[in-house]
């Protein structure tokens, strides 16, 4: 691979690998850019063989087999016998507000304490410098929601693209959700919890807590009626993007009873409403599509919800929700791998019922829509950020997902990180070749 | 001579079975030498001999005589028992009457909080807090007469009463329920020693674990027998004293559960102890494994109640495993019998002892004989304990205690009036049928009689009809007659009377509803015909839920076996020398590869078409936590006594699930809660095979390690247990290594060659050394008997590790996690190692910062023996995935990537001859996938372990349809059921056992936190 050799001479000018600190976000680029002769995967369904994406001053202005490239200044990627895609969407995501996630308390600003949190704004805390977002680049996830937890609203989440000096640069679409946890209805399935402490009445818990919500939000839409306030109460300003319908209200809920209270919840304020983690989505998936209501999965790859379930029923789950016209992506809440699997979440739901070209989509397109981001991003089309991968082959399936080139809004950017300057480091060492 | 009716008096008995010499008397001596005669019952003698027309003899607490044709001894008290049933009092052998319940201190186990090493007890006991040998029922055993009551008016006259706490609970006393002081009411100091599986109150922090709990009782029996020398460095050990002086009385092992009453057998089998073992309940799902233990059992009728399950979301959370339990454990007893176990019954366990007959009618109504049930509450347990000569029975000389009732015990409508424990009389309830019927009432006021019709239902209730039909409000009572009703419907008043029953003609006196004076008469007219058993002992509905194995959901309904299977024109990837092989047949018979090549034929072999599929190995993950009852034993720094294989879980759903993703072999391991963890399980996923059935037979054992961050216990605030660092961790090893290097000296000193040779068994060492499990361990690490695989993540404790072993001259057999293994691959190769990591996982905790996807990669191209490993029962269903990533970081080759997965680990695990390839004479463990191994669309369409097909995708999708239809059938009735007003539990939903590296077990609550969770690799 040419790229290594290029790490290997760096490497020997350098002598010290400083733990991704010379990994550097890209200029910007302002000129025509084509990357030619690929299978273009343009993210909504279509696919075109041989051929080309036209870019300029950071936008898609087309993609087709017959545009032709001009002389002069311009910059060409010939990418024959590769795939283009978008660029992989994350929609759901602590990444740059949790570091080291046991042990290390300080590296994490991802759950603030206090139950109606709506005024929480994760994009204030997000750290570029993250080791993890390298990584994920790497991977050709290139725009990542940035979401905060605790309570039952935890604030706004905004979705950020990955190659930035600091968090104002990375705002890709600001606050364009508020987050709520439904809590569960019934205890969870877990041998410890059952044995500890006197009963708890969940349903009662959990309609309270909703009715808490209800009320706070209903408080919240009787004080935006009125201009000006004596007292500014924060937590209701918060709320006004909900109202004018600027956010989107993002319900985690993953039983069918929760989720049910979330349809309950959007009838009576009429917000445009996502499902989190609605694992359990596939038992409802007609309800939800009549509501309106989108989906984010949780990992695909995680095991079946019971005992008795389906033992493939996470891999298949979105294919259900395809089949009834319900709008759905694709997440990767995986802990211990921290988000680098979302395209083989999405390869393994082609596996169990989906095209390919949908399971693309749910990593890409659709959850554009979601966040609403589709004007910008999630497809290669003209008009939209040059937001793009290159694989060498399929980038659903792990043996042949290696990316070799990606854009974001036109800029090339580094595909370098921290492991794989360790994995130089070490190479060198062993005098190896990868 | 008085004659009275049987039942006629209501009394109390008290303390009246003679007077103690001993005790002075204060007032006039009161000697009774009463003789009662029974006669004219229908006596059950035992369980076998009924004597229709039976004459009873009793005098002061005995049985003087019993039979036909007896003549009633002068000055006796005879008692008409025409119509009535006599039977012996059950007896219990599995209670805790009249001992203090030993309370937990509050703030249960805290994963987070100091660890306790030692004892709270005080006074010279042994060590552990759990083991209570020296505690012993008699001594603290006090007569509760409300207690006693409730126990027999189900019909209990004696019971077996012990202290239920600890993991070994010290002796069981034999005392009947007589309301009597202790000196009479015990009838057997010390009839049995107890066992569990439970450490109760135990604050100390070891054992923490099932399986640390099983190794503790092995030490425990080691320890006893080398205390009979009187060690002079153990000093007084009354713990240990008593576990000796115990030894030879019944042992009776709680072990509530059908696989714990397997672990407890295995343990007495090691100890040549067999075991009396109180059940679960559960029993009839594996009835063949119970019987093979040849133990007797103690049975509780705790049958779960249906749950209200009509939120169809709530339904959905209720397990098939727990479904179909509901619908069958009553036959759990009707099961035992038919395997001719034998067993008693015991009340135990039962939220609300009364339902104690009701349940065992259940019991009966499921096959349960009536014959069985008695002998299961009497002559059983009596012989069980060495009592039989007391209780159990009806004959001479025995104490007398039995049971008065209105019929055959065990009918529905059998009313038990009196138990009569030593001698004495206990109402059960008032004889209240004769007062049941039609009466003539008459009420005189002045000069004026009206005349009503009473009818009396029972004791409580009544209606009257004069003009109209009216309620009474009417009570019985020991004679006693109260009545009230108004004259008439619109009446707000009422007539109130009162009055005495003697025999049919009741009278007595009252007020009219102005409040003049009434008298009152009333004569029976005509008795209430007595309600007929409903005789609804209808056989059981035809369609009861099938015993699968496992019992959950996706079992077999019968064990598979091993068949010649022949697959045709697969690729099949050898992870051999020969590589891969297009178009190519694998033959398998009698569980073995036989043949590998081309048009290959065999007669009767299941033909498996590998057209455009692929055929590999089956896969062998390395590190797994599935299939276990318990994990971590976590307690100690040093656990190498504890063992997985003492408490695997065969009904894990996980190991199914695994099999869909191609696993045919797991290595199961120790967590990672302490430096020396514990030996480690090497399994087959042959689902729905016992515990013995999954194990790997005939490998070389292994125990787990682990450094870094779990083992000085990072994430908890107050730790206390060294080591508290990696210098420490590094101190935890060389010293025990070092004490078991001293320990084998000793041991050799002591007259033999090691722990285990016992060649030129000359002098028994264990008489001056103490034979420590522990160290065993690692003597055979020592002696490259056992192999290490030891959780590792950075460079130091990675070096460390291996510097430590050569020291003591052995090999680190594997290296697992070893995320910075690419740091030192140059060193491991040098010492020799195999490694296990992960594809990709990095970033969950400090010590995985440096954690790289390029690490097998670099690692393989240094030579080492690389393998991919799960550490999860999630991602081990796509173990060929993982393996496929490491070709994505670093560019190996499709065939070595796979052998990361198949023959590396097998070589790793020491099995590399055995399976791991496809080669002729190995085990036929095989995957047949739907596309390239490697790839994300590849899906094991067959999985085969010994020749044995255990996962089929086409069969998979058959139990989907089946296991729908059948919780539907199942919910259904549940919701019947309590649309029929039977009761009914609130909704639960099942649990199923996750286990990870860094889980932990306690009988206390325990709940993982979001960062120790992530704490647990």
């Amino acid at each position: 691979m040419k790229l290594n050799y290029l790490f290997l001479l760096m490497l020997a000018t350098t002598l010290q690998v400083r733990a991704q600190d010379d990994v550097y976000p890209a200029k910007e680029y302002k000129g025509l850019l084509f990357i030619t002769n690929g299978t273009v995967h343009i993210g909504n369904g279509q696919v075109l063989e041989k051929a080309t994406v036209e870019v300029r001053d950071g936008k898609i202005v087309g993609v087709g087999a017959n545009i032709a490239i001009p002389q002069g200044d311009v910059k060409v990627f010939d990418v024959t016998g590769k795939h283009v895609y978008p660029g992989l969407i994350l929609p759901q995501s602590d990444l740059g507000l949790k570091e080291i996630a046991a042990g290390v308390r300080g590296s994490n600003d991802y759950r603030e304490l206090g139950e109606l949190n709506p005024n929480i704004r994760s994009i204030v805390a997000y750290n570029t410098a993250s080791m993890m977002i390298n990584i994920l680049k790497t991977n050709g996830v290139l725009l990542a929601n940035v979401v905060p937890q605790g309570g039952i609203i935890s604030g706004s989440s905004s979705v950020v693209q990955l190659d930035a000096w600091n968090y104002e640069d990375a705002a890709y679409k600001q606050d364009g959700a508020i987050h709520v946890t439904i809590p569960p209805f019934s205890a969870p399935r877990s041998r410890f919890a059952v044995r500890s402490g006197p009963p708890v009445d969940y349903v009662k818990v959990a309609n309270e807590k909703i009715e808490e919500v209800k009320d706070f939000f209903r408080q919240g839409k009787a004080y935006l009626e009125k201009n000006s306030h004596a007292e500014v109460n924060l937590k209701f300003e918060a709320l006004r993007g909900l109202f004018d319908k600027q956010q989107a209200l993002f319900v985690h809920a993953g039983s069918v009873s929760q989720m049910l209270a979330a349809i309950e919840l959007v009838k009576e304020f009429g917000f445009r409403t996502v499902l989190v983690g609605a694992s359990e989505s596939w038992q409802i998936a007609p309800l939800l599509k009549e509501n309106n209501i989108g989906v984010i999965l949780g990992a695909g790859h995680s095991l079946p919800g019971t005992e008795d379930e389906d033992i493939d029923q996470p891999f298949k789950t979105p294919a259900v929700l395809q089949n009834a016209g319900v709008l759905f992506a694709l997440s990767d809440d995986a802990t211990n791998t921290r988000y680098r699997n979302l395209p083989f979440n999405a390869g393994t739901a082609a596996s169990y019922g989906l095209t390919k070209e949908q399971a693309l989509s749910a990593i890409t397109l659709n959850a554009a829509q979601l966040l609403g981001i589709a004007d910008r991003t999630g497809s290669l089309e003209a008009g939209k950020d040059a937001n793009i991968v290159v694989s060498e082959g399929d980038i659903l399936d792990m043996k042949t997902s290696i990316i070799t080139h990606a854009f974001i809004q036109g800029r090339q950017v580094s595909l370098e990180n921290k492991q794989t300057q360790l994995n130089e480091r070490y190479l060198k060492k062993y005098g190896l070749q990868n | 001579m008085k004659q009275i009716i049987c039942a006629g008096l209501a009394c109390l008995a008290i303390g009246f079975l003679y007077a103690q010499k001993t005790f002075p008397v204060n007032g006039v001596a009161d000697e009774r030498n009463t003789i009662y005669v029974l006669k004219n019952a229908t006596v059950y003698k035992d369980a076998e001999t009924v004597i229709p027309g039976a004459t009873l003899v009793v005098q002061k607490d005995r049985i003087i005589d019993i039979g036909t044709n007896i003549t009633a001894p002068a000055g006796a008290v005879i008692i008409d028992c025409s119509g009535r049933f006599i039977l012996p009092s059950f007896v219990d052998i599995y209670s805790d009457y009249g001992i203090p319940v030993p309370q937990r201190a509050a703030g249960a186990f805290n994963f987070s909080a100091p660890a306790q090493f030692n004892s709270n007890t005080k006074g010279a006991v042994g060590w552990n807090q759990a083991v209570r040998a020296e505690v012993d029922a008699v001594n603290i055993f006090t007569s509760d007469e409300k207690q006693a009551k409730t126990f027999r008016d189900i019909g209990f006259g004696t019971v077996l009463t012990h202290q239920k706490d600890g993991i070994v609970r010290g002796t069981g006393a034999v005392v009947t329920l007589a309301n009597e002081k202790e000196n009479l009411a015990i009838v057997k100091e010390k009839a049995a020693m107890h066992f569990s599986f439970s450490k109760g109150t135990s604050t100390q922090s070891y054992p923490g674990s099932l399986m640390g709990v099983i190794a503790l009782l092995r030490q425990t029996y080691i320890d006893a027998e080398w205390y009979k020398n009187n060690p002079a460095a153990e000093g007084v050990n009354l713990s240990l004293k008593a576990f000796n002086e115990n030894a030879s009385l019944p042992q009776v092992f709680e072990a509530n559960d059908k696989w714990g009453d397997l672990r407890a057998d295995r343990i007495g089998d090691e100890f040549g102890k067999q075991y009396i073992i109180k059940g679960g309940g559960n029993e009839y799902q594996r009835i063949n494994e119970i019987a093979a233990t040849k133990a007797s059992f103690i049975l509780p009728l705790n049958f779960p109640e249906a749950m209200d399950v009509e939120d169809p979301n709530n339904a959905y959370q209720v397990s098939l495993n727990d479904l179909k339990h509901w619908e069958l454990a009553p036959g759990n007893p009707a099961a035992f019998e038919k395997a001719g176990i034998p067993f008693c019954l015991t009340p135990a366990d039962l939220r609300d002892i009364k339902q104690f007959l009701p349940n065992l009618r259940k019991a009966i109504a499921s096959g349960l004989s009536e014959k069985q049930a008695l002998k299961a509450l009497t002559q059983t347990p009596a012989e069980l304990m060495g009592v039989y000569h007391l209780v159990g029975s009806l004959e001479k000389g025995k104490l007398a205690n039995f049971l008065v009732s209105s019929g055959p015990v065990f009918n529905e409508k059998t009313v038990i009036f009196e138990n009569w424990v030593q001698g004495q009389k206990y109402t059960v309830k008032d004889d209240d049928e004769a007062i049941k019927g039609t009466y003539n009432l008459t009420v005189q006021s002045g000069g004026k009689t009206e005349t009503y019709t009473l009818v009396v239902k029972d004791p409580s209730s009544a209606s009257i009809t004069g003009k109209d039909t009216l309620n009474a409000k009417f009570t019985y009572n020991n004679k006693l007659v109260t009545l009230s009703f108004p004259p008439s419907k619109k009446s707000k008043n009422s007539i109130r009377l009162s009055g005495i029953a003697l025999g049919n003609e009741w009278s007595g006196n009252g007020a009219d509803t102005a409040g003049n004076a009434v008298f009152w008469k009333a004569g029976l007219t005509a008795a209430a015909v007595a309600v007929k058993d409903s005789g609804s002992k209808s056989a059981p509905a035809a369609a009861l839920a099938k015993i699968t194995y496992p019992f959950g959901s996706y079992g077999f309904d019968k064990l598979p076996e091993q068949q010649t299977i022949l697959i045709k024109n697969a690729t099949v990837w050898t992870s051999d020398i020969a590589g891969k092989l297009e178009n190519t047949d694998v033959l398998v018979r009698s569980g073995k590869i036989e043949q590998v090549g081309k048009n290959l034929n065999a007669s009767g072999a299941v033909i498996l078409d590998g057209t455009g599929k692929h055929l590999t190995a089956g896969i062998i993950d390395e590190h797994s936590h599935i299939a276990v009852a318990s994990i971590n034993e976590g307690a100690q720094s040093v656990t190498s006594e504890v063992r997985i294989a003492d408490n695997l879980n065969p009904d894990d759903i996980n190991i199914y699930r695994q099999l869909s993703g191609g696993v045919t072999s797991s290595h199961i391991l120790h967590g990672s809660a302490n430096t020396i963890g514990g030996q480690t399980q090497l399994i087959k996923l042959r689902w729905g095979a016992d515990a013995e059935g999954l194990k790997f037979k005939n490998w070389d054992p292994f125990i787990k390690f682990a450094l870094g961050e779990n083992v000085k216990r990072t994430t908890s605030s107050a730790n206390n247990r060294f080591p508290d660092t990696r210098m420490g961790v590094e101190q935890v090893l060389t010293d025990a290594f070092q004490r078991a290097v001293d320990y084998q000296n000793a041991v050799k000193a002591a007259g033999t060659v090691s722990a285990k040779g016992r060649k030129g068994a000359a002098a028994n060492p264990w008489a001056t050394v103490r034979r420590d499990l522990e160290l065993d361990a690692l003597v055979e690490i020592l002696n490259a008997q056992r192999f290490i695989t030891c959780h590792s993540y950075v460079q130091t404790e990675i070096t460390y590790m291996m510097r430590v072993a050569e020291k003591f001259g052995f090999k680190v057999n594997t290296l697992t996690h070893i995320l910075e293994g690419y740091k030192v691959a140059d060193k491991i190769n040098a010492h020799g190692a195999s490694v296990s990591t992960f594809s990709d996982w990095f970033g969950y905790k400090m010590e995985v910062l440096d954690a790289i996807a390029y690490n097998a990669g670099i690692m393989q191209k240094m030579g080492l023996n690389v393998c991919i490993n799960s550490d999860d029962a999630e991602m081990a269903r796509r173990l060929n995935q993982e393996a496929a990533k490491i070709i994505k970081y670093s560019s190996i080759t499709e065939e070595q990537a796979l052998n990361m997965v198949t023959i590396n680990p097998a070589k790793a695990l020491h099995i590399d001859d055995r399976t791991g390839s496809i080669k002729a004479g190995k085990d036929a463990d095989l995957v047949l996938w739907s596309d390239h191994p490697l790839s994300i669309y590849a899906q094991a369409e067959k999985t085969i372990v010994d020749g044995i097909i255990y996962f089929d995708r086409e069969r998979d999708l058959q139990l989907r349809k089946s296991i729908t239809e059948e919780r539907n059938r199942l919910i259904q009735k549940m919701n019947g059921e309590k649309k029929a007003g039977g009761r009914t539990a609130p909704f639960r939903p099942s649990t199923q056992a996750l286990l990870g590296c860094g889980e932990h077990d306690d009988d206390g609550s325990f709940h993982l936190h979001d960062d120790e969770q992530a704490a647990a690799w």
